[in-house]
């Protein structure tokens, strides 16, 4: 454990509750950082020589505030920094301050971190900017890059996200119940939303985004480890794991899309569905469904089944009902429409799917869907028109490369039509 | 004599590792094994989900209680174990409510998914 790399995923480790720790101290998120960053410069002073600490957080506060209160003191009477050794030597204060931190209280403590990013003043992306900064310490560079700007434009937008949240102020006073899962409903959208910036990619930038998945699992597995009764904070760490297992099966050789239905199913990781799949149990046995479980459902029903075709659909159809129930969304009714034309067929779909056209004119899988279900039908010239809407709200090459695929077929069947037409006297 | 070795360790340390940092540490860990194995003196090896996909089964005045998390009480020890294949966890947990019923000591019973399983390598 002496190994700098070793050490540095330690002090990763015991970020988000030192980290909690340090800001219910200093109540300054800025302050918190600095006495953060300057406890991690110490351990790796330190721990490569006395060895590391028992408990590592613990370790970090003592030392962190310790810096913090002296950063704070020299700010206003310019007085010396207490020598190094000091408080090189802790073996006798960690029990102590480790006994001192009970599980309630670091509980409250990395709920407020999570929680102090996702301010409703704050913009997404800066919600995920400023969580992953603080709470998973990734540098500005890293953020930039899976975020694909530069780095002083990151740089800029964590700062501005920093100044809003200093002027709104941060709740210190220890959350009643009804302010604890309210925070917990903020803080697990604001983890999915980690998550789905990580998700929604393409090959090329898959490897920058990929430590986003990561840390959004990371950081969820956490949250549930500090609220082991949440069944939609189970149902968010399952969905999040079911949907990574496919990372490995998403895009061929050449970068284009394969759909679920397509991808090969011995690609996708087994670990990461095991442990999906034993959450979702879980959290069915507490009775009390979320948007989350069911979603977190629907993905079990896909890694469960062992080819595509044996997918339970009419479950999955009604699953997404249920969803449609608790929260209302045009693209919700999409998704359920994916499941009814597998289930029914594509015309029950499409009379599903039309009243939506005005709500999701500026989507692209609405156009991507209206263009396959229509193509199913046989009515071509219509699926055209679908498909030329879908490529121009493509969001990424790969999404247009998939559609333009289906209007070559298109084309093709259309050439061949005529080709036999002409062939065949009358 | 036959042992049962019991692996502690900090999940928050071990789930902060890298992909290749995780890759590194199974291969090291694999080449003791190895060396074990071969000496036909290894039983089953078994790495464990994390404890967030574990239940506990309690016993309370008479009753089995299901518990979402591991077992965390102090004041009880670590015994022995079994390892089962169960359809879900609903089959898992009546398992252990069978060995709970007819078993005095009023003691849990933590249900864990394991993640790997390494084959028999001696017969043991």
């Amino acid at each position: 454990m002496t190994d700098p790399a070793w050490i540095s995923s330690a002090l990763n480790a015991a970020r988000p509750q030192a980290m909690g720790a340090l800001l219910r101290y200093f109540r300054d998120l800025d302050t918190a950082e600095e006495a953060f960053q300057d406890a991690c410069l110490r351990a790796l002073k330190n721990w490569p020589q006395n060895g590391p600490p028992r408990d590592p957080a613990a370790w970090l506060i003592f030392v962190g505030r310790n810096s913090g209160i002296d950063a704070v003191r020299k700010r206003s009477r310019q007085t010396a920094m207490p020598d190094e050794d000091q408080i090189s030597d802790l073996e006798d204060v960690e029990g102590d301050i480790a006994d001192r931190l009970d599980g309630a209280h670091y509980r409250d403590d990395i709920l407020r971190l999570l929680f102090v990013c996702c301010h409703p003043d704050l913009p997404a992306t800066q919600q995920i900017a400023l969580a992953l900064r603080i709470v998973s310490g990734l540098s500005v560079k890293q953020i930039a890059r899976a975020f694909l700007v530069g780095e002083s434009a990151m740089e800029q937008r964590i700062t501005r996200a920093k100044a809003r949240i200093a002027n709104a102020g941060v709740p210190f006073e220890t959350p009643g119940p009804v302010e604890r899962s309210e925070r917990l409903a903020a803080v697990a959208a604001m983890l999915y939303l980690v998550f789905n910036e990580g998700y929604s990619t393409t090959t090329g930038e898959a490897a920058a985004r990929a430590p986003l998945c990561d840390e959004a699992i990371r950081l969820a597995r956490l949250l549930l480890r500090l609220f082991q009764t949440e069944p939609e904070i189970m149902g968010l760490t399952a969905l999040m794991l079911l949907q990574h297992a496919r990372v490995p099966a998403r895009f061929d050789a050449d970068g284009e899309i394969v759909l679920l239905e397509d991808q090969d199913r011995r690609l996708w990781s087994r670990k990461m569905i095991d442990e999906g799949l034993a959450l979702v149990d879980k959290a069915l046995r507490h009775r009390k469904p979320g948007p989350y479980q069911v979603q977190a459902a629907i993905a079990a029903l896909h890694a469960r089944a062992a080819r595509a075709e044996d997918t339970d659909g009419q479950e999955i159809e009604l699953l997404y009902g249920m969803l449609e129930r608790m929260q209302p969304s045009p693209v919700v009714t999409l998704n359920r429409a994916v499941a009814v034309a597998k289930v029914r067929g594509p015309e029950a779909a499409l009379v599903l799917i039309e009243p939506l056209e005005d709500r999701l004119s500026g989507y692209f899988h609405f156009f991507g869907l209206k263009g396959g279900l229509l193509m199913q039908l046989g009515r071509s010239q219509e699926a055209r028109t679908a498909f030329d809407q879908a490529i121009a709200l493509a969001n990424t090459t790969a999404e247009a490369a998939h559609i333009r695929q289906h209007i070559d077929r298109l084309t093709k069947e259309a050439d061949a039509h005529r080709v036999r037409h002409s062939a065949v006297p009358h | 004599m036959l042992y049962a070795i019991l692996c502690y360790a900090s999940e928050d340390v071990v789930s902060s590792w890298t992909k290749e940092q995780d890759d590194a540490v199974m291969g090291k860990l694999a080449a003791v094994q190895e060396k074990y194995a071969k000496a036909g003196k290894l039983g089953p090896v078994a790495r464990l989900l994390p404890t967030t996909a574990a239940t506990t089964l309690r016993r309370v005045k008479g009753e089995s209680l299901v518990i979402d998390g591991p077992f965390a009480e102090t004041k009880e020890q670590f015994l022995g174990f079994y390892t089962v294949d169960c359809a879900d966890l609903e089959e898992a947990v009546q398992f252990a409510r069978e060995l709970s019923d007819v078993n005095p000591s009023g003691g849990s019973y933590e249900i864990r998914p394991v993640g790997v399983l390494n084959p028999v390598k001696a017969t043991i």
